[in-house]
């Protein structure tokens, strides 16, 4: 909006916000000059938080779901920015970045084994063993934090509720609520087979094979025709520490039909 | 179990977190409680219990409801556990997991130990009923409590005493930190609200507001990590912290798009870019943002959205025509071509390789093959 110019605009104006004051309104200008305070006031008070508690922070997972429970009830979100405040004097913004940073690397080295599935549990744990003994301690809150900033970026990432925990896709698949059924079916043996989903889901046999050609084809299903009674797929997200060993790329392209 | 009530977690105003420990698992009596490993929070007023795995699943009891508690030494292949007695649950008790049990007593089976500190500070907790008192998260010794200190022996004792005050005070820090965590929140809401209000007087156009005072505003709601409710877009979503990393990123990422063929997925410009800066690291949203403003500083990179909602970061001279062009000759080379085989010849990532391939379909350059073996395509000769 231009502001007029010349003795008769400002004039206009000045009985205009006479007009606007008298309603009992505040000028949003004017309301900005207040927020410009208050934030000042805010910097320092976060300051001295800062300086008193950043230990509780940095070391406490507990403190951490506390904290981001309270901004989220405010409505504020201590991660949008490195550059917002809460990022800048508590350190909480470097923390969930890194481990950004940790979680895309664990699934990109992954890729070729389970297509970009992986579960909760795992990823926990390469996370840790990658930050070493010394580090800082991260729980499970802290990476679903920090996944759920990831997604901004649009490659895909997600977690889909299997078992009591979840599933982290880190790959652009389409999976709908067909898929997502069947993969938490699998979750108890790290397999399923068509006749357990026409068995506990009901579905028409079409109906599942579709289901199961498409999890075939974006990699994240193993196809076990040689299995006793009928074919099996399994499922290398599922996979458990115990029972597996790492594949190579070129084995996992020699397993896939 | 029925003596639990769902609760969100969160502590009272005087109410002090006084330990924690993980991997609790709770038993109803002598059965198994239908929940999984947990965390179990002992405060000055309830204990509490959170399943690891899903944070919603949380449950309190208040320290009132105990009548005794004893410890349970570990045997073999069972873990250590403590077993407390309950008076009856109050008519008017919150629901919670369990609805009606046969048992007056629950446990706590420690899976990773801590059982002994936990029955030490429980102990403490139980003598000192400071949920009784209304006011005040500092500990109040009463006169029994401290004529007790003064009978323990030195020597052993004594170093246990230091290492309890030493506990004492990080437990009293937690405490005072989520004192002070609640008056912050307390401004951090009102300012809030405050800027709700400016938006809804800049998005109705009352009052005079300058392109300036726009950007400051903006730049207090990036701040204080406010989601900007501003529609009105004069540079692009970003603030002038956006620009300048805009144009950081301009000088940073010619080099590396150059060495991957012209393209990188905005997830690995993130990781390299984090790398690199070591601290001071920027958001997901901040990586974004600074993006989005590539073509509105004429800088000779651009942010693209495919449509399987993948965001790559491409070098504006590498033409679309370009990479449909060595598509199509690549894949007539070899007769045919998947993702994976285009992404080794090209030195590419599988992600965008296959990008550019349906690029090239969408074109009409190639056709595919889907099938179960995987996705190939061809020239198309239609």
């Amino acid at each position: 909006m231009r502001r007029g110019v010349g003795a008769g605009a400002i004039a206009k104006k000045k009985l205009a916000e006479a007009k606007y004051k008298e309603r009992g309104n505040v000028l949003a200008e004017d309301q900005i000059v207040q927020m410009s305070k208050q934030l000042e006031t805010f910097k320092s008070n976060l300051e001295e938080f800062a300086s008193k508690h950043k230990q509780e922070i940095r070391k406490s997972s507990q403190f951490r779901v506390q904290f981001q429970e309270m901004c989220a009830t405010i409505g504020v979100d201590p991660l949008a920015s490195g550059k917002g405040f809460w990022s800048e004097m508590l350190g909480v913004g470097d923390f969930y970045y890194e481990l950004g940073v940790q979680i895309i690397e664990v699934c990109l080295a992954l890729k070729h084994r389970n297509g970009g599935l992986i579960t909760l549990d795992e990823l926990h744990q390469r996370v840790l063993k990658g930050r070493g003994k010394y580090a800082q301690d991260v729980s499970q809150d802290d990476l679903v934090r920090a996944i759920k900033k990831l997604k901004v970026m649009g490659s895909g990432f997600g977690m889909i509720p299997v078992g009591g925990s979840y599933l982290v896709q880190s790959v652009p698949a389409e999976l709908n609520m067909d898929h997502t059924v069947v993969l938490q079916l699998a979750e108890k043996k790290g397999y399923v087979t068509v006749s357990e989903i026409k068995g506990s889901l009901k579905w028409e046999k079409e109906r599942a094979c579709h289901v199961l050609d498409h999890l075939l084809k974006e990699g994240l299903a193993w196809l076990d025709s040689q299995a006793p009674g009928e074919a099996q797929y399994w499922l290398p997200a599922l996979f458990s520490e115990l029972t597996h060993r790492d594949v190579t790329p070129e084995e996992a392209n020699q397993m896939t039909p | 179990m029925d003596r639990f009530s769902w609760s969100n977690g969160l502590l009272e105003i005087d109410e002090t977190l006084v330990i924690q420990q993980r991997g609790v698992r709770l038993y109803d009596g002598d059965d198994k409680a239908k929940l999984d490993l947990g965390v179990a929070l002992l405060s000055t007023h309830r204990l509490i219990w959170r399943d690891v795995k899903n944070h919603e699943c949380c449950i309190a009891m208040p320290l009132s409801q105990i009548i005794l508690f004893e410890e349970q030494a570990a045997g073999i292949g069972k873990s250590a556990k403590i077993v407390i007695h309950l008076h009856p649950a109050p008519a008017n008790k919150e629901p919670g997991p369990y609805q009606h049990s046969k048992y007056s007593f629950i446990k706590l089976s420690f899976k990773e130990h801590g059982q002994i500190e936990f029955h030490r500070r429980l102990t403490e907790e139980m003598t000192q009923k400071r949920w009784e008192k209304t006011t005040a998260s500092q500990p109040i010794p009463t006169g029994t409590g401290s004529q007790a200190g003064r009978t323990r022996a030195v020597g052993i004792v004594g170093i246990e005493r230091k290492i309890e005050e030493r506990r004492k005070e990080t437990d009293k820090n937690i405490s005072e930190a989520f004192e002070d965590l609640s008056k912050l929140m307390v401004k951090a809401k009102e300012m809030v609200e405050l800027s709700r209000s400016i938006a809804n007087k800049i998005k109705d156009k009352q009052g005079d507001i300058t392109e300036d005072e726009t950007i400051r505003f903006k730049s207090y709601l990036l701040s204080m990590g406010i989601a900007n409710p501003v529609t009105r877009e004069t540079h692009g979503s970003g603030t002038h912290y956006h620009l300048q990393l805009a144009k950081q990123l301009g000088d940073m990422l010619q080099a590396p798009l150059e060495e991957r063929g012209g393209m990188m997925a905005l997830t690995e410009v993130y990781c390299l870019v984090n790398r690199a800066r070591g601290m001071e690291l920027l958001s997901p949203e901040d990586l974004l943002n600074a993006c989005k403003m590539f073509e509105s500083l004429k800088l000779p990179l651009r942010l693209r959205v495919f449509d399987s909602g993948v965001m790559v970061v491409q070098l504006q001279s590498h033409s679309e025509e370009e990479m449909i062009a060595s598509a199509l000759d690549n894949v007539s080379d070899k007769g045919s071509l998947t993702a994976e085989e285009f992404a080794k010849l090209l030195g590419l990532s599988v992600l965008l390789s296959k990008e550019r391939l349906l690029l090239a379909e969408k074109m009409g350059h190639l056709c595919r093959d889907d099938s179960v073996e995987g996705l190939r395509f061809y020239p198309n000769l239609f």
